[in-house]
């Protein structure tokens, strides 16, 4: 090796991966353990964590028994799903974005940014509006957040291809005619009717969740981040510029609509059963990126861990800090906007500084 | 091999290719000149495919190893795994690099003498060795065609040095077509054949000796040129071309 060579290698310091990624992940399994067990075990009611671990192993055994304790009704038909629901959540919706971030290339995409959230939300306001819920509302909320993407796909496509700046300006333009649709909605809406439950599910919450609303979400949810973390490794080659994804064989115009299709299935899913919650899909692949680095094979499950284990802390804070429960969208925006005009200057700072 | 048969490209009314037949087969390589906006890079990227054919038609292999003028990754990866992305093409959409493509990221390492910057992140390392690893990365797709983009246009002498030195052991191994552009007559050396694109569009191909000329590249650049010989580094003489205006008037 010559002088300038051994010059640039005190410059790159070797980064030692394995040993420290292997830390990080234990570490956020330990965490996500720990808020998960403190979200069943908190609340008006609280019940002592042996406890709970002893009401999940016998339901677990027989989970058809009677549950004739109030703290084993609690832990199992009104926490656990809650609990399970917020955490799977988050792990799709922090999956989903730092999918989106790679095929952007650009640390401030999220799922908003493709119009799926806003015309989830028109369905779902649509549905409320007409009287429609349980099950339907939900196929109705799913299947518009598709369309969404959709017409997005359909306006981007010019001359059998789309750019990356048309793919994010069409979302915003879907995103902005959606919201419009949910204004006039609401505007529509009787309030002494329909109007109040419009409003409280775009604001984002779990307070409602059962089992049976987690088994409609999950499928949609495990299926979206199974293919995903499927696709590590060519969420690699497509986070690099076009013309270089394309010499290396990929297909990014088309291969791109995989992954945001796969995002729409994450995105329906969850907001159909607990209406938008936002930013998680933009704070935690950034956090995540800081620990473990760009490559989606580390990325990916480092966000699914980090989504978890905030998303269950900040629905459990939602539901505890004040007598009654404040919509979780609520405060992942509150946190999250901030986090992300941090983000903004010094993506840009750095951009201009080169 | 690599070719473009009649390929005519057009920007509006201005033809920037105009029925350019070029062909680079295995064993050869090819430097293309021309002044700026003449379409060096459009040629290039209608080698790789990227830019569509208004008529005439391209030969190539599925994949082409391509090594861009400068490198878009500016995300942390180590030097490893942006090379182990040259294995993409071989393990389709939902594929996982294995042992086996890890050695031949490590070969294409060793290939351009950059083995022991495997572990380091891409993004701190200097243009010129980025340069390197990108070529690593050409080769490990395992294509018997490489092309470059202005690959020694970034580089300060002593990499462009080291990646001429480079270019002609890969032209001497004679078992792959390579293709780059440049903006230097003495970088063309070292590849056996030149494509230069006159003004206009006239276009003349043929080996570098032959077309490598003052009076040609008078005419390509409209620029006066000189020859003149000095002693390479191995001590033998060489012949290099200059333009007039190079250096200093002497006193």
């Amino acid at each position: 090796m010559s002088a300038s060579e051994e010059g640039l290698a005190s410059l790159a310091r070797p980064f030692v991966r394995m040993p420290r990624a292997v830390a990080i992940y234990v570490g956020a399994i330990v965490v996500l353990a720990l808020v998960l067990v403190t979200g069943v075990s908190v609340g008006r009611y609280a019940v002592d964590p042996v406890r709970i671990l002893d009401i999940v192993g016998q339901s677990l055994a027989d989970p058809f028994r009677d549950l004739a304790e109030v703290d084993e009704r609690i832990v199992m038909l009104v926490r656990l799903p809650r609990v399970l629901l917020v955490a799977l959540s988050g792990a799709a919706l922090a999956v989903s974005g730092a999918a989106l971030q790679g095929v952007f290339r650009n640390p401030l995409v999220s799922p908003q940014v493709l119009g799926i959230s806003q015309g989830a939300a028109f369905g779902g306001a649509m549905a409320i509006l007409f009287g429609i819920w349980g099950l339907p509302l939900l196929a109705i909320v799913f299947l518009s957040g598709l369309s969404a993407l959709a017409l997005v796909g359909f306006i981007a496509r010019i001359n059998g291809r789309s750019e990356i700046v048309t793919v994010i300006l069409s979302g915003m333009i879907v995103g902005a005619m959606f919201s419009a649709l949910v204004s006039l909605a609401q505007f529509l809406a009787d309030p002494n009717g329909p109007l109040p439950a419009i409003v409280y599910w775009l604001m984002g919450s779990f307070a409602s969740t059962t089992w049976e609303r987690l088994f409609v979400a999950a499928p949609g949810l495990a299926v979206g981040m199974i293919l995903l973390w499927a696709l590590r490794f060519r969420l690699n080659v497509l986070s690099l510029d076009e013309a270089e994804a394309r010499s290396l064989g990929a297909r990014p115009d088309v291969e791109r609509w995989l992954v945001f299709a796969l995002v729409a299935f994450i995105v329906g899913s969850q907001v159909a059963v607990s209406g938008i919650v936002g930013w998680i899909g933009l704070v935690i692949p950034h956090a995540a990126r800081l620990m473990v680095g760009h490559d989606h094979r580390t990325l990916l499950p480092a966000s699914m861990l980090l989504g978890a284990a905030y998303l269950v802390a900040v629905d459990t804070l939602a539901r505890t800090m004040t007598a009654a429960e404040i919509p979780l969208g609520i405060l992942t925006a509150l946190v999250g906007a901030p986090v992300f005009a941090v983000l903004l200057r010094n993506h840009y700072r750095d951009r201009t500084a080169k | 091999m690599i070719a473009l048969e009649n390929a005519t490209v057009r920007f509006g009314s201005r033809a920037v290719l105009e029925s350019l037949s070029v062909a680079v087969p295995i064993g050869r390589s090819l430097a293309i000149l021309g002044p700026n906006g003449r379409g060096k890079t459009t040629a290039l990227k209608a080698m790789l495919g990227f830019q569509p054919l208004d008529t005439g038609s391209r030969v190539a292999p599925k994949i082409v190893g391509y090594v861009p003028q400068s490198a878009s990754l500016n995300q942390r990866y180590s030097v490893r795994d942006v090379v182990v992305m040259g294995r993409a093409a071989h393990l389709g959409l939902f594929g996982q690099p294995g042992p086996e493509d890890f050695d031949a990221a490590s070969r294409a390492l060793e290939h351009v003498g950059i083995a022991a910057f495997a572990d380091w992140m891409f993004d701190r390392l200097s243009g010129g060795e980025r340069q390197l690893v990108l070529l690593a990365r050409a080769l490990a797709t395992g294509s018997e065609v490489i092309v470059l983009d202005e690959p020694a246009a970034a580089l300060d002498l002593r990499n462009q040095e080291r990646l001429l030195r480079l270019l002609t052991a890969l032209r001497d191994e004679r078992n792959r077509a390579i293709a780059f552009t440049t903006h230097d007559p003495n970088h063309a050396f070292a590849a056996d054949d030149a494509l230069l694109m006159m003004p206009g569009a006239e276009t003349l191909c043929g080996p570098v000796d032959a077309v490598l000329t003052s009076d040609n590249l008078e005419r390509l650049y409209g620029v006066e040129m000189r020859h003149t010989t000095i002693t390479g580094p191995d001590g033998r003489t060489r012949n290099a071309i200059l333009p007039a205006f190079a250096g200093k008037e002497a006193a």
